[in-house]
């Protein structure tokens, strides 16, 4: 068998470690390499029950491998800070109010994406939250456009955990009595058991919940304390890929990246009005001339969901075809697997706008053969947030 | 009958000149919930490690080889309806497909239980 051996622990590589490294050895979790950290791909309970688990009680992932980092003005005004930003990204960061976070995406010269990732106003300073392999080249990128207004500060005294699912509020609400009030995309800090902490209530799984920024020497107890609530399992990074895919999330890297623009990645929602042809700053942001020019007129191909009519999981790097016969690849999976909630095998990827309205069947090319799909809307499963 | 090991983790069951191939227990404990298996046709001519089916789970997709030489005569056809019981039942009930071997000089070599324990301790 192929990956029996791949998926078994490789340790050949220096790999750095989480603060909750030990607890994730203690709690029995299959440690694998990911973004150059050591992480939990899995525990005991396995991907499938972890996904489900998330989905009907709450579950709790490690996500401080992640890049945390803060932006102030060197002016000590906010607004310096979110002019500067938005030379960066096609957000409106002015008009996010104190307490908010926004999804925002760095975009490059050509309007490919660079990472993506969360903004919130902190009231006299941005706090970031970026893909753990993207966190040194967002950084370098940061200074190099914004040294001169603002002061660039990485956090790497900080974990980060998720508490996500329909249980994460009553959970969280007895370690931090005034979570439950928060709306989706509230973001803060916020004492949870004594502990100083930022929480925001967000997450990538589709999911009600929170994320939680905690100092490191810290990490661990609270961890533990949220843990020891019985509706709460800790989730690895299997589960977190089948969750965000259901909810139709992207994973940079793979769905979106610097061959992409937002717009290609149907990600117009993301850009305000503000930002946009005609708005109060319209452009004026790397790669703004092409995005703007796609949002306005049109991509020529869109990001999209894909149901396979088979049983078969149809995963990333999969060509896909508008016929059983013709020779040339119309598009390709990005992602794709197998949805726990749903019990079937779902797919996102890439078509020509002629193919990517909903309902069209495409032929993926799986083993030799054209199996066929058909472009789907997204979420796969619906969204629970608390707005 | 005899079973033997092969170093990908396929187990085979040999009853005179047919072969049952299924996967270890071990390795479906390293796969995860499995969520999809693809045999092959009965009647296929299968070579000594040709891929011979698929087995996927929520994770990762794995090929099966064939461990031998010779013609699919059965699949089990449960393993459509239910992937799971390759998690449940890896050296039983989940058997993946029957072969009849063409030349019995290729079962040399393979594992008997005791070093395929050792293979994978």
């Amino acid at each position: 068998m192929s990956a029996v051996d791949a998926l078994a622990t490789d340790k050949s590589s220096i790999l750095k470690q989480t603060p909750l490294h030990a607890l994730h050895v203690a709690r029995g979790g299959k440690m694998v390499p990911f973004a150059g950290y050591d992480m939990p791909v899995q525990y005991a309970t396995g991907v499938l029950k972890e996904h489900l688990h998330t989905r009907a009680a709450a579950g709790l992932f490690d996500v401080s491998h992640m890049g945390q980092m803060t932006l102030r003005a060197k002016s000590g005004k906010l607004e310096d800070a979110a002019l500067a930003l938005e030379k960066l990204v096609p957000m409106d960061i002015l008009a996010l109010a104190p307490g908010r976070q926004r999804y925002a995406q760095f975009t490059n010269e050509v309007g490919g994406i660079l990472d993506d990732l969360m903004v919130a106003n902190f009231g006299d300073h941005l706090f970031l939250v970026v893909n753990a392999a993207c966190k040194d080249e967002d950084e370098a990128h940061l200074r190099a456009h914004l040294s001169d207004i603002c002061v660039i500060e990485t956090l790497p005294n900080r974990a980060l955990i998720a508490l996500q699912g329909p249980k994460a509020a009553d959970v969280l609400a007895t370690l931090c009595p005034e979570a439950p009030a928060m709306k989706f995309m509230d973001a803060g800090p916020h004492s949870v058991n004594g502990i100083a902490c930022f929480v925001s209530r967000s997450g990538y799984t589709g999911e009600d919940g929170y994320e939680i920024s905690i100092p490191n020497d810290q990490a661990e107890a609270l961890t533990s304390a949220l843990l020891d609530h019985p509706d709460v399992l800790p989730i690895g990074l299997g589960a977190r890929d089948s969750l965000r895919l259901e909810a139709g999330l992207c994973l940079y890297g793979h769905d979106i990246d610097t061959t992409t623009t937002p717009i290609e990645g149907g990600l117009n929602w993301s850009i305000q009005k503000s930002r946009r042809t005609g708005g109060a700053r319209a452009g004026g942001f790397l790669g703004s001339d092409k995005i703007l020019a796609q949002l306005d007129g049109g991509a020529p191909r869109k990001r999209i969901g894909l149901l396979p009519e088979g049983r078969a999981p149809v995963r990333e790097g999969v060509l896909l075809f508008a016929d059983t016969t013709s020779t040339e690849s119309i598009g390709s999976v990005t992602s794709g697997g197998f949805g726990p909630s749903l019990g079937a095998p779902i797919a996102m990827g890439y078509l020509p706008n002629a193919q990517a309205a909903d309902g069209t069947t495409v032929f993926a090319e799986l083993r030799g053969q054209r199996m066929p799909m058909k472009v789907s809307p997204m979420p796969f499963v619906p969204h629970s947030y608390k707005r | 009958m005899t079973t033997l090991y092969t170093e990908d983790h396929e187990w085979l069951a040999i009853d005179g000149d047919v072969v049952t191939v299924g996967i270890t227990d071990y390795a479906q404990s390293q796969l995860g919930d499995v969520v999809f298996v693809e045999l092959p046709k009965v009647g296929r001519a299968l070579k000594k490690a040709e891929a011979a089916a698929v087995v996927e789970s929520v994770k990762a997709a794995s090929d099966v080889y064939a461990p031998i030489t010779g013609e699919v005569v059965a699949i089990n056809d449960a393993l459509a309806a239910e992937p799971a019981l390759v998690n449940s039942d890896a050296d039983g009930k989940a058997w993946f497909f029957k072969i009849k071997i063409a030349d019995k000089s290729e079962l040399d070599g393979l594992m008997d239980a005791d070093a395929y324990k050792a293979h994978t301790a």
